[in-house]
C-alpha cells in the first residue's frame, strides 16, 4: 500500500471516529436524560473518539519510520555471503548504499558482483512486507483504539479534561521541537569541530595570526603545509562589525528617538513602514549595493584624497552592513524607549526641563540598558552577516585595523571553505566547522547577555 | 476687565442656588453611606440626563476670585480633539492658600491644573483658549519661556514618579537644570533642606545614594514633592497625591502640605472629600467640564449653595 493511501485511510476513519463518537454521546445522553446529563459537550466525545482511533496509529507509525529501515538493513546484510558481511564498518556501509541504489533502480557500476542484485532483490521484498504490516498494524490499531473509546462511552466520561490534555501534550511537543533542532545543530557542528581540533590544536586555531586553509594534494606542493590561525578572521569580522555598529547605532539611536519623542502620528506612519522595508530588502541585495555601488565610490573618493582604498575595503562592507542593521537597532531602541513610563517624562518636563533634557537626562538613562541590550543583539547580528561580506568584503585574511584594506570575515571564510568540490574529512573542510562552533558560542553569550540586560530592564517598570 | 461684572452675575446665581439649598452638615465616608441610603429612600436618584442640562445651565456658584491671587484664569476652555473637556472656568489661586479641586472622574480636574504650567502643551490633540495670568504676566503668551513657567508652578502627580536615579540626584535635578547652584555645596543645600521640607529627611539621610525607585510609595510621593520645592516654585500643583498611598503615608502628606502652605499657593485634586476638608482653605467643585461652585471649604460642605454640589459631597453620586 502506498503511504499516502494508508494515510488517507487513517485521516479517514479518524474522521469516522469523530462522528460515529459524537453520535453514540449523543444517543447515550438521550437515554439518560439529555446533553446536559453528559459531562462533556457530545464534540468532545468525538475528539475523544478520533484521538483514540489515530493517535496509536500514529505513534506507531513514527516508531516505524525509525527503526524499519534498520532491521531491514540488517536482515539483508545477515543474508549476504561471509566475506562481505566480514568487511569493516565503513565498506559494509558503501556495500548497503550500492544494495539501496540497485534496489531504487538506479545505475551502479557495473562491475558489481552478482551477489549484491540478490540482496536488492530482497532488500525490495522485505521493505515491500514492511509496509504491508506498518499498514494492516495501524488500521488495526484504529479499530481497536475506536473501540475502546465506544466501550468507555459513558455520561460520566471526562472527555473534555481528556482532549484538553492529549492537546497539551501536542503543542508541549511542538514547542520543544525548536529546542531538540538546535541541540542536533550544535552536536553536528561540535562533533565536526573536534574532528578538526583532533589535527589541529585549539590553541592554533584561536591565537594563530596567520590563515591560509590550504591542504596540499601532493606533498611537495608549494605552500602545503596549511595555517589555521583564525585571528585574522576574528579581527576582520571584529573591524567590520565595529564599522557597522559605528553607524547603525548613532543612526539608528537618533531615528528611534526621533520617531518616539518628536514625530508627529503623519512622519510616523510613514517613516515607520519605510523602515520596515530597509529591513526587509535582501541581504544579496545589499551585497550588491555594497560591492558595486559603495566599495566603487569610496575607492574613487579615496583617490581624490590621495588615499589608497581596496576595492573590497572593510569600510564599504561595514558601512553598508551598518545601514542593514539601522532598522533593527531603530525597532528595538524605538521599543524600550516608548516602554519609559509617560510618568517619567511628566515629572521632568514639570520641573522645567526642556524636551531635549528630558531625553537626555531621563528617557535615555532609563532606557539605557534596553538600548545596550538591542546594540548587542545587533552585533551579534553584524557578527554573523554573511552575504553581504561575501560579496564585498574580500577573501585576503589581513591581520590589520585599517578599514581601507580588505579584510576577511569569520563567516566568509566558513562559505569559501565549503563551496564546491570539497573532501569532507580534510582539516580545510572541517575548519569551517571550528569557524561556525566559534561564531555559534559568540553569538549565543551575547544573545543571552542582552536578553539578560532588556530583562531586567523591563522588570524595572513591571 | 469685566471680573465685576462676572463676579454679580456668579453672586445672581449663587443666590438662586442657595435658596434651595438643603445645607447637609460635613460627614464622614463611613457616615456617608448610610446618609445615602436614607436620601436614596425619600427621593429617587438623579437621571444622568439630568445632571447633564442641569450643569449646562450652571453658572459658577461661590466667589471665584482670591484676594491676593497668584494665578488668575478667566474664561478658559480645553478641548482634546472633539471633546470639549473644560467650559468657561474661571479661577483665581491666592497666595498661600491651599484650594481643593473635587468632582467626579473624568470632569476635568486634571485638565484644568495642567493647563496652569502648559502640561498641556505635550498633548498633540489638546487646545487651549482663555486667559491665564501668573503675577499679571500671560502664561500663554508666546513669550512666555514655558520652561521657567514650569519651574515657577511645580507639579506632583497621582502615581509617585521617581527618575530611577539615586534620591540625592532626584532632589538635584531641577536645581541642576535650572543653573541653582553655584557649586556642589550650594546644591547639597538645596537638596538637605527640600528633603527636611518634604519631612523625608530623617527616613533618608543615610543613604540618598541609594535609588530613589527604592523607596516605599508614600516616600517615593514625599520625594517627588521634595524634588519639585527644590526648584522654589510658587505654585504648587498636586494632581491626586494621596491616592495610590496607604492612609499613614497618607496622613503625612497632608501634614506636609498643611505646612507648605505658608509658603506656597497649592491646587490639589483629590477625590476624598475629607482630605479636602483637612487640607484646603477654598473647594471648587468641577462637573463636566464646568467650575459648578468654589467657596470657602467648610461653606462648600456644610451648606453647598448648588444642588449639584450638594449631590456629590453627601455622597449621592460620582
Ligand atoms: N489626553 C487626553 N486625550 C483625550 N481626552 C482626554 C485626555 N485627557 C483627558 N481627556 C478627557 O477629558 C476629560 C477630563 O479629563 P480629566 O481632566 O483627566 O478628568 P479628571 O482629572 O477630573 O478625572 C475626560 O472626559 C477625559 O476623557
Ligand atoms: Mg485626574
Amino acid at each position: 500500500m502506498q503511504f499516502e493511501t494508508l494515510l488517507l485511510i487513517l485521516v479517514a476513519m479518524t474522521v469516522a471516529s469523530f462522528v460515529l463518537g459524537r453520535q453514540r454521546a449523543v444517543a447515550v445522553a438521550g437515554r439518560c436524560g439529555g446533553i446536559r446529563a453528559l459531562h462533556s459537550l457530545p464534540k468532545y466525545y468525538g475528539y475523544y473518539a478520533a484521538i483514540c482511533c489515530a493517535l496509536p496509529g500514529l505513534a506507531l507509525l513514527l516508531l516505524w519510520l525509525g527503526l524499519a529501515d534498520r532491521v531491514v538493513v540488517e536482515r539483508v546484510v545477515d543474508s549476504l555471503p561471509a566475506e562481505l558481511r566480514e568487511l569493516p564498518e565503513a565498506q559494509r556501509s558503501l556495500l548497503v548504499n550500492d544494495i539501496k541504489n540497485i534496489a531504487a533502480g538506479q545505475f551502479v557500476d557495473p562491475g558489481k558482483r552478482e551477489e549484491l542484485a540478490v540482496a536488492a532483490e530482497l532488500y525490495l521484498s522485505l521493505k515491500d512486507s514492511s509496509r504491508r504490516i506498518l499498514s494492516g498494524l495501524i488500521v488495526l490499531l484504529g479499530f481497536v483504539g475506536f473501540g475502546w473509546s465506544w466501550l468507555r462511552l459513558r455520561p460520566e466520561l471526562r472527555a473534555r479534561n481528556r482532549v484538553e490534555s492529549v492537546a497539551r501534550i501536542g503543542l508541549a511537543l511542538a514547542s520543544t521541537l525548536a529546542i531538540f533542532t538546535t541541540i542536533g545543530i550544535v552536536a553536528s557542528v561540535l562533533f565536526e569541530a573536534l574532528r578538526f581540533f583532533d589535527r589541529i590544536p585549539v590553541s592554533e586555531f584561536l591565537f594563530g595570526l596567520t590563515w591560509s586553509p590550504q591542504t596540499a594534494l601532493r606533498a611537495d606542493q608549494v605552500g602545503s603545509s596549511g595555517a589555521f590561525g583564525a585571528v585574522p578572521l576574528f579581527a576582520g569580522t571584529a573591524l567590520i562589525s565595529l564599522i557597522a555598529m559605528t553607524v547603525a547605532l548613532p543612526i539608528g539611536l537618533m531615528t528611534a528617538i526621533y520617531l518616539s519623542e518628536y514625530a508627529s502620528r503623519r512622519v510616523r506612519a510613514w517613516v515607520k513602514p519605510a523602515l520596515e522595508v530597509l529591513a526587509g530588502v535582501p541581504t544579496v541585495v545589499y551585497g550588491y549595493f555594497a560591492a558595486l555601488t559603495v566599495a566603487p565610490l569610496l575607492r574613487g573618493f579615496g583617490q581624490s584624497l590621495g588615499l589608497d582604498v581596496a576595492s573590497e575595503s572593510a569600510l564599504g562592507a561595514g558601512l553598508v552592513m551598518g545601514i542593514m542593521i539601522i532598522p533593527f537597532v531603530s525597532s528595538l531602541s524605538d521599543d524600550v524607549i516608548n516602554a519609559v513610563p509617560q510618568a517619567m517624562r511628566d515629572g521632568s518636563l514639570g520641573l522645567g526641563a526642556t524636551h531635549s533634557e528630558t531625553i537626555k537626562r531621563v528617557v535615555i538613562p532609563a532606557a539605557l540598558p534596553g538600548i545596550v541590550g538591542g546594540a548587542l543583539l545587533a552585533v551579534s547580528r553584524a557578527i554573523g552577516e554573511t552575504m553581504i561580506v561575501v560579496m564585498a568584503a574580500g577573501l585576503a585574511a589581513n591581520l590589520t585595523v585599517n578599514p581601507l584594506e580588505a579584510v576577511t570575515t569569520v563567516t566568509v571564510q566558513i562559505v569559501t571553505l565549503l563551496v564546491g568540490d570539497q573532501e569532507f574529512d580534510s582539516a580545510k573542510t572541517l575548519a569551517a566547522f571550528a569557524l561556525g562552533l566559534v561564531l555559534f558560542v559568540v553569538t549565543l553569550l551575547l544573545n543571552i547577555i542582552a536578553l539578560q540586560v532588556v530583562r531586567r530592564y523591563r522588570e524595572q517598570y513591571e | 476687565m469685566a471680573k465685576a461684572a462676572i463676579m454679580a452675575r456668579s453672586a445672581t446665581a449663587g443666590d438662586g442656588a442657595l435658596a434651595d439649598a438643603g445645607g447637609p452638615a460635613l460627614r464622614d465616608d463611613k457616615d456617608n453611606s448610610s446618609n445615602m441610603n436614607r436620601r436614596e429612600a425619600r427621593q429617587p436618584r438623579i437621571a444622568i440626563a439630568d445632571l447633564a442640562r442641569e450643569a449646562e445651565a450652571a453658572q459658577t456658584v461661590g466667589d471665584f476670585t482670591a484676594t491676593d491671587p497668584v494665578i488668575t484664569v478667566r474664561g478658559c476652555n480645553v478641548w482634546y480633539g472633539e471633546t470639549h473637556a473644560l467650559r468657561d472656568i474661571n479661577l483665581d489661586i491666592g497666595r498661600n492658600e491651599v484650594i481643593a479641586l473635587i468632582g467626579p472622574s473624568g470632569c476635568g480636574k486634571s485638565t484644568f491644573i495642567r493647563c496652569l504650567n502648559r502640561m498641556n502643551d505635550t498633548i498633540e490633540t489638546a487646545r487651549v483658549s482663555g486667559e491665564f495670568r501668573m503675577h499679571g504676566e500671560d502664561i500663554y503668551d508666546r513669550k512666555t519661556d514655558v520652561v521657567l513657567l514650569r519651574a515657577r508652578v511645580g507639579m506632583v502627580f497621582q502615581k509617585p514618579n521617581p527618575f530611577p536615579k539615586s534620591i540625592y540626584e532626584n532632589v538635584a535635578y531641577g536645581p541642576r537644570l535650572h543653573g541653582l547652584a553655584a557649586n556642589r555645596a550650594e546644591l547639597d543645600e538645596i537638596v538637605h533642606s527640600s528633603l527636611r521640607r518634604a519631612g523625608l529627611w530623617d527616613e533618608v539621610k543615610d543613604r540618598l545614594e541609594e535609588p530613589g525607585t527604592g523607596l516605599s510609595g508614600g516616600q517615593q510621593q514625599r520625594l517627588c514633592i521634595a524634588r519639585t520645592i527644590a526648584v522654589s516654585p510658587e505654585v504648587i500643583l498636586m494632581d491626586e497625591p494621596c491616592s495610590a498611598l496607604d492612609p499613614i503615608a497618607t496622613a503625612r502628606i497632608e501634614d506636609l502640605i498643611d505646612e507648605l502652605s505658608q509658603n506656597y499657593a497649592i491646587a490639589i485634586v483629590t477625590h476624598s472629600m475629607q482630605q479636602a476638608a483637612r487640607v484646603s482653605r477654598r473647594t471648587a467643585y468641577f462637573h463636566l467640564g464646568r467650575l459648578v461652585e468654589v467657596d470657602a471649604t467648610d461653606k462648600v460642605f456644610t451648606n453647598p449653595g448648588h444642588k449639584l454640589t450638594e449631590d456629590y459631597v453627601t455622597g449621592r453620586f460620582g
